[in-house]
């Protein structure tokens, strides 16, 4: 070991990045910092893949759509085949008819049930309910079509907009009984004890106080899970079925928007196709407007 | 309790009074207790859905178990002419889309959420999470209107061609070019579950405990290092969770599938090849069944699906819901950080 005939002057370099000295010149903090900007980098470019295919089907439903939702297409029914023009009114309106019947099914067990998830019974049947809902939950929509096909559909005979509904209303149940279950959950035990202090009967307390409490959070998984049945098509598929004119009557068989756009878009004829992309503009609408109640409704909730 | 009740509820007054007052007309007991038996019963109802799924699926399905019996499941022949029942090519497609479905949605979806929980600045996440909440409303049907007249031409026209020269010598990339294809539905598939398993996946990360972020911060690691050691390790159990439950509603698409994949009944290796899953067979024949055995080949179809996701959606709660049982602490992979040469 040789000392240098000339001492070194001590190297300095002025940094600016506010990291202790000597950590830029290492080659593994360079890589780490290469890393955490690769990391960025990457996961900014999968969000905007992840959000890419929204933005084309709303370019290509405008574009293609846009043209050919016309008045008419609002209000006059199917033409026969071959025939230009025509409109889905029948479908618009018999899709709005199968999600009331719905949710007129749907609504009061769903809710009700999810009153019983955390008003009555014990943990186990709770626990038994809770977990058969999620089962339920997970269930894909097209079994539901084929459960009430044969449990309706071949007693009665015939496709019905009632069977159509029913279809619906069991796929609405376990989704409003879990949302339910979960904003009832939110009001404090002390206001019901309040209420039963002062002699109120249960029922009234649960009427009057929790759900009045928790009303706001109620409607809302209500109407969250009837946008989402709005826009189902495969359990209406052998329920519902479909009809070219209207359905005056509930045991007939009904139009819905989703069963029209999938016929007309397997169909081989374009002028079919403009429909169905203009009838999957007013159904995306209609699922979005509901969305956007839900939004504004709970917009003031707890938060 | 008013200073409460206005805290967690700053629209609602509080009720008690008007409780009080409808009291008065409260009817007696027998209407109470009608209510809670209501109630009760309402709760009970799933039981008697479930019950219900199942006996109208066996009931339809008898016939084929019967004669079948589990051979319905390996048989790779459909042939509803010649009268002939196996579920393999089925099972094929629906798993086979919805594995490339989720390959390729879970990495962009955690990605994702990492962008929007961790890295995104701040007034950007809130529109993006609501655009993802728009996905997720959009429906199968619209999808799939979407994909056949915009993805699969450009699919046939381009990405498949591209594919095909980049990967010929694999077997997955062989054959002709049609368009509709096991990889375009797997394709839709994974456009549909991305919003899921993404909203699922910020769930998850918004519940890591902060101290464990600051601590690794502290250590003086690097945004990707907090991720990597602090954030993931502590959310792998229920984000693979979150995967699991997205491959649950993949297998279970419909719609969009049924209208780009092709609907074949074969099974073959190309990824290029129509193909069929358990769902749309149900679409296409269901309706159009008119021998009695066909019928039942298909609710034994039905019965495989809803048995197939059911047990995919129990091990993804499984992995969610014990995520202290399933995470095990292990040695961090973060080194000492060097601070002089």
């Amino acid at each position: 070991m040789s000392p240098s005939p000339t001492p070194r002057a001590p190297q300095r370099k002025t940094r600016t990045d506010g990291f202790p000295k000597g950590m830029g010149d290492s080659p593994r903090y360079r890589m780490r910092k290469i890393l955490d900007r690769l990391f960025q980098i990457v996961s900014a470019l999968a969000a905007i893949v992840v959000i890419s295919p929204l933005l084309l089907i709303f370019v290509f439903l405008l574009s293609s759509g846009g043209s050919s939702l016309t008045w008419d297409f609002l209000t006059q029914l199917p033409k026969p085949v071959g025939e230009t023009g025509g409109g889905m009114a029948n479908a618009v309106v018999g899709s709005c008819i199968l999600v009331a019947v719905a949710t007129a099914i749907g609504a009061p067990i769903g809710v009700l049930g999810g009153v019983c998830l955390c008003e009555y019974g014990g943990p186990r049947l709770r626990a038994a309910i809770r977990f058969t809902a999620d089962v339920l939950n997970a269930v894909p929509s097209i079994i539901w079509g084929i459960v009430v096909y044969s449990w309706v559909v071949l007693r009665m005979k015939t496709f019905s907009g009632l069977a159509g509904g029913l279809a619906l209303s069991f796929i609405m149940i376990p989704l409003i009984l879990r949302t339910t279950e979960d904003v009832v959950r939110l009001v404090p035990p002390a206001y019901r004890e309040a209420g039963l202090a002062l002699g109120i009967r249960r029922s009234q307390v649960i009427l009057h106080i929790v759900l009045a409490t928790a009303r706001r959070g109620v409607v809302t998984g209500v109407l969250l899970a009837a946008a989402r049945v709005a826009g189902e098509t495969a359990p209406l598929l052998f329920t519902a079925f479909g009809n070219r004119v209207w359905a005056s009557r509930l045991d007939e068989p009904m139009a819905a928007l989703p069963l029209q756009i999938f016929a007309y878009a397997i169909s081989p004829y374009p002028d079919w196709h403009r429909q169905a992309w203009a009838g999957a503009l007013v159904l995306l609408a209609l699922v979005f407007l509901m969305n956007a109640v839900v939004r504004i409704l709970s917009k003031g909730k707890t938060r | 309790m008013k200073g409460r009740h206005a805290d967690r509820f700053p629209n609602e007054p509080f009720r008690a009074s008007a409780a009080l007052r409808n009291a008065s007309f409260a009817p007696g007991w027998i209407l109470d207790k009608g209510f809670g038996i209501v109630a009760v019963a309402m709760g009970i109802s799933v039981f008697v859905l479930a019950g219900l799924l199942g006996w109208e699926l066996y009931r339809g399905a008898e016939k084929a178990i019967s004669r079948y019996g589990m051979a319905f499941l390996t048989g790779s022949q459909w042939d509803p002419v010649a009268g002939r029942f196996g579920a393999l090519p089925f099972l094929y497609g629906t798993f086979l889309s919805s594995a490339i479905a989720l390959l390729l949605a879970f990495p962009l979806s955690v990605a994702t959420a990492l962008f929007l929980t961790e890295l995104a600045p701040v007034w950007l996440r809130r529109p993006v999470l609501g655009l993802i909440d728009i996905m997720a409303a959009v429906p199968s049907v619209v999808w799939g209107l979407w994909a056949m007249f915009e993805m699969v031409p450009w699919l046939r026209q381009s990405a498949f061609p591209f594919l095909q020269k980049a990967f010929h010598w694999l077997p997955f990339f062989q054959g002709p070019i049609y368009g509709v294809s096991l990889l375009a539905g797997a394709l839709v598939i994974a456009i549909m579950i991305t919003p899921i398993i993404t909203s699922l996946a910020i769930e998850i990360l918004r519940s890591v405990p902060p101290t464990l972020r600051e601590a690794a911060w502290a250590l003086g690691a690097t945004r990707w290092e907090v991720i990597q050691v602090a954030v993931l390790p502590y959310g792998r159990s229920a984000l693979v969770g979150a995967g699991v439950l997205g491959l649950g509603r993949a297998l279970g698409e419909t719609m969009a599938v049924t209208m780009v994949i092709g609907n074949r009944p074969e099974i073959l290796l190309s990824l290029f090849a129509p193909g069929y899953t358990l769902a749309s067979v149900l679409v296409n024949e269901f309706a159009e069944a008119t021998s009695e055995e066909h019928l039942s080949a298909l609710f034994a179809i039905g019965l495989t699906l809803v048995a197939v996701t059911l047990i995919v959606n129990f091990f993804a709660r499984l992995l969610i819901h014990n995520v202290p049982f399933f995470f095990s602490p292990r040695p961090l992979p973060l080194q000492p950080i060097e601070t002089k040469q």
